[in-house]
C-alpha cells in the first residue's frame, strides 16, 4: 500500500488535536507516515503511534522553524520525490495552507484547500475531496488530476479513530536551501495561554459581539460551564476586546466545532464564513432581526448579559 | 520605492454567490463584481510606503474584462498605473495557473523597472485559498512575509509583525520580497473626487497570454490540475427554534444544549 504523509501539527512536542484526524483519514488512503518537523519527537511519538502513523520522517535541525513555511515545503517536496505518496495531508491552517501551495508548485501537483473531508476512491479510484464554499452556501466535490494529490484539511473533518502503528522513525537528511532562509523571524513574544481548548479544534465555541460592550465575562463563564473555547467577532477584536487571534469569520479563524454558541453577534456574512459549517448553532441577541437568527438551531431572543448568567447556572447545576 | 500591488476582482459576497452548470467554474459574469475588499488593505499598504518616499504603485489584475474596476478603483485610491491580463484561455484557473500568469507578469514589468516589493492581500474573498501569495513567491523566487498586521521598511529590509495563535513575531526579509498583508494593517482610503478624476488618465496596459509568452495550454480549465466534479447547494438549515426571553431565556437554552446532549 503506498504511504500517505500526514505533515505534523505540533508545538514542542505536544501534537494537536488536527494531526489525529489527518491519521485518521491517512488510514482510509494508504498507509500513514507522519511528517515531523521541529524538537520533540520523542514526547509526540505516543500520539502518532495510537493513530496508526506506521513510519516517521523527522527532520531536527533547529534553524528550520526560523525561517516560515519554505523549509517545511522542501522537506515534504523531498520526501514526496523519494516515496512517490499516494496524497500529502497538511492541516489546513494559515501556515499549512502556504506549505501546501509551495508543495504544490515545487512537485507539479493539483492542490486542494480547506477541505473538509476526503474520500479513497471506489476500488482504488481517484480521491475525491469535500469543501464548503461561498461562506458556507455550497459544498464542492473535487478531485486531483496532475501529480501527488495534496491536501489541506480542515480541523474537525474527521472524527480521530485510534488504530495502533509503529512509528518506524527514520531521520530526513535536509538543510534548507538559500531561498528558503530568505524569510526570518527576528523575534516572537510569545501569548499568555488561556487554558480554554484552541478555537479551531474545540467541540464548542462561545463568542461574543459588540453586543458584549466590552464585558466578556458573561461569555467566558458560559464557555468555562462547557468546557469551550472563546471567540470573537471582529467589532469585539477591532475595538480592543478580545485578542485577534480569537476572532472567527473570513480574516479570523474558521472553525466547525459540533456546537457554535453566538451572543452579541449580528451574524454578518464575513462572520457567518467563518462558523457557517459548525453542527448546532445557537444565538442570544436582543434584536430578533439580527441576520444570525437564520441560521440557529436555537436562539433566544434577549439580553446576553441576563440570558448566559441563567444557562451558565443551569448548565452547572446540571453538570453537579 | 516601486511596488506591485496583486489585486482580484471578485463576485460581491453581498450578493448571490454560484457557480456556472456548464463547466463548475465561479460565476463571474452574471453577478455584481468589486475590487475584493483584502486587497484594498495591499492597496493601501503600497500607497502608504510610496507616500512616504517615492516611486510608482503599479496595479496587476488577472481576470475577464469586468476585473478592470478592481483597477479602476484601485487608481481612484492613488496607484498609478495598472495592468490587466485578460485572456479567454484563462477562464476557469486555479490558484496554480493564477500564480503563474501572474508571476509572468511581474517578470514582465520587471525587465522595465523591477520592484521593490509584491504585495497582495491574504486571500480572495471568493475562493478564499490564500495560497497565491505563496505560489507566487515560489515562481519568483522572492522571500516572502506573509499575514503581515505591520509593515516597516527601512533600507533594504522589510519588515513586518504577525499575530500568530501562540506567539508574535516580527518577520524579516531583504528587498525584493513579496508581503501579503491582513485587514489589521491599515483603514483603506476611500478614493477622493480628486483622486477619482486622475484615475481617468492613469495608464492600464491590457496584455493577452501571447505578450507573457504563457502557452494557453498550461491555464484555463482544461490545465487546472484539480478538477471540481460536482457542486451543490447546501440544504438550507431547518428553521430553528427562536424563544423570546421572558425571564426563562437562559433556562430554555440550558434545555435545548441539554436535549442535544451537550450537557
Ligand atoms: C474585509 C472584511 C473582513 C471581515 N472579517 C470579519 C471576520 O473575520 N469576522 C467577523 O466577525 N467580522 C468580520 N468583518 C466584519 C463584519 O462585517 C461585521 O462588521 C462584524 O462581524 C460585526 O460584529 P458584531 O456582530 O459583533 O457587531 P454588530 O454587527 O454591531 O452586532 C452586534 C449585535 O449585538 C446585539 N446586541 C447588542 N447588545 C446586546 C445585548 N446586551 N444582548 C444581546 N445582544 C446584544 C445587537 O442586536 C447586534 O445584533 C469583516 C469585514 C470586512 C470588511
Ligand atoms: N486573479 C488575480 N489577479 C490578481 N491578483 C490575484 C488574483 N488572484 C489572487 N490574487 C492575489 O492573491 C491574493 C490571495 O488570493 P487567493 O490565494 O486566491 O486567496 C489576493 O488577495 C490577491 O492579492
Amino acid at each position: 500500500m503506498a504511504e500517505v504523509l500526514v505533515l505534523v501539527d505540533h508545538i514542542d512536542g505536544s501534537v494537536r488535536k488536527t494531526t489525529s484526524e489527518l491519521l485518521t483519514i491517512a488510514r482510509r488512503l494508504g498507509e500513514p507516515s507522519a511528517v515531523y518537523i521541529g524538537d520533540g519527537f520523542d514526547t509526540a511519538r505516543e500520539s502518532l503511534a495510537k493513530f496508526g502513523a506506521e513510519k516517521a520522517y523527522r527532520v531536527e535541525s533547529p534553524e528550520v522553524l526560523d525561517h516560515l513555511v519554505v523549509p517545511q515545503a522542501e522537506v515534504l517536496a523531498q520526501l514526496v520525490a523519494d516515496t512517490a505518496p499516494a496524497a500529502v495531508l497538511i492541516p489546513a491552517s494559515t501556515e499549512g495552507k502556504e506549505v501546501a501551495a509551495r508543495l504544490a508548485i515545487k512537485t507539479g501537483s493539483g492542490l486542494i484547500t480547506d477541505a473538509v473531508d476526503v474520500q479513497a476512491g471506489e476500488g482504488g479510484g481517484v480521491m475525491t475531496t469535500t469543501q464548503s464554499v461561498f461562506a458556507g452556501s455550497y459544498t464542492v466535490v473535487a478531485t486531483v488530476t496532475k501529480g501527488t494529490p495534496i491536501v489541506a484539511v480542515k480541523p474537525n473533518s474527521a472524527t480521530p479513530e485510534e488504530a495502533a502503528g509503529a512509528v518506524a522513525d527514520e531521520v530526513v537528511d535536509y538543510s534548507p536551501s538559500d531561498a528558503a532562509k530568505g524569510a526570518r523571524i527576528t523575534e516572537s513574544k510569545p501569548k499568555v495561554a488561556s487554558g480554554r481548548p484552541e478555537l479551531t479544534e474545540a467541540a464548542i465555541v462561545v463568542s461574543g459581539g459588540r453586543g458584549t460592550a466590552g464585558d466578556f465575562a458573561p461569555i467566558e463563564a458560559f464557555a468555562d460551564a462547557l468546557g469551550a473555547a472563546v471567540g470573537a467577532s471582529r467589532a469585539a477584536v477591532d475595538a480592543g476586546w478580545y485578542p485577534h487571534a480569537s476572532q472567527v469569520g473570513q480574516t479570523g479563524k474558521q472553525v466547525s466545532p459540533q456546537l457554535y454558541v453566538a451572543a452579541g453577534i449580528s451574524g454578518a456574512i464575513q462572520h457567518r464564513a467563518g462558523m457557517q459549517t459548525s453542527k448546532t448553532i445557537v444565538a442570544v441577541n436582543k434584536d430578533n432581526e439580527a441576520p444570525i437568527f437564520e441560521l440557529v438551531d436555537f436562539g433566544v431572543v434577549g439580553d446576553l448579559f441576563t440570558v448566559l448568567p441563567q444557562a451558565t447556572e443551569a448548565v452547572t447545576t446540571a453538570k453537579g | 520605492m516601486n511596488i506591485v500591488v496583486c489585486v482580484k476582482h471578485v463576485p460581491d459576497a453581498q450578493g448571490e454567490r454560484t457557480f456556472n452548470a456548464s463547466d463548475n467554474t465561479v460565476d463571474r459574469e452574471n453577478v455584481d463584481g468589486l475590487l475584493s475588499e483584502l486587497d484594498e488593505y495591499a492597496v493601501e499598504a503600497a500607497l502608504t510606503l510610496v507616500e512616504a518616499g517615492e516611486g510608482e504603485v503599479t496595479i496587476v489584475t488577472v481576470g475577464p474584462d469586468a476585473a478592470a474596476d478592481a483597477i479602476k478603483k484601485s487608481l481612484q485610491m492613488g496607484a498609478h498605473k495598472g495592468v490587466h491580463v485578460n485572456d479567454e484561455a484563462i477562464h476557469g484557473s486555479d490558484a496554480i495557473a493564477t500564480s503563474l500568469v501572474l508571476a509572468e507578469t511581474i517578470k514582465k514589468l520587471s525587465a522595465e523597472t523591477a520592484p521593490d516589493l509584491v504585495i497582495t492581500g491574504m486571500a480572495s474573498t471568493d475562493g478564499a485559498m490564500g495560497v497565491v501569495p505563496a505560489m507566487l513567491a515560489e515562481r519568483l523566487g522572492l522571500p516572502a512575509i506573509t499575514y503581515a498586521s505591520e509593515l516597516s521598511v527601512d533600507g533594504g529590509t522589510a519588515r513586518i509583525r504577525r499575530d500568530g495563535d501562540v506567539s508574535t513575531q516580527t518577520i524579516e526579509a531583504s528587498l525584493p520580497a513579496l508581503v501579503s498583508v491582513t485587514d489589521q494593517i491599515n483603514e483603506p482610503r476611500y478614493p477622493s473626487f480628486k483622486g477619482i478624476m486622475a484615475a481617468k488618465k492613469k495608464p492600464v496596459e491590457q496584455w493577452a497570454l501571447a505578450d507573457l509568452g504563457v502557452d494557453p495550454a498550461q491555464v484555463g480549465l482544461d490545465a487546472a490540475w484539480s478538477k471540481v466534479e460536482s457542486f451543490a447547494a447546501r440544504p438550507p438549515r431547518t428553521a430553528g427554534e427562536i424563544v423570546v426571553d421572558e425571564g426563562d431565556g437562559g433556562t430554555k437554552l440550558a434545555s435545548f444544549l441539554a436535549s442535544r446532549k451537550f450537557i
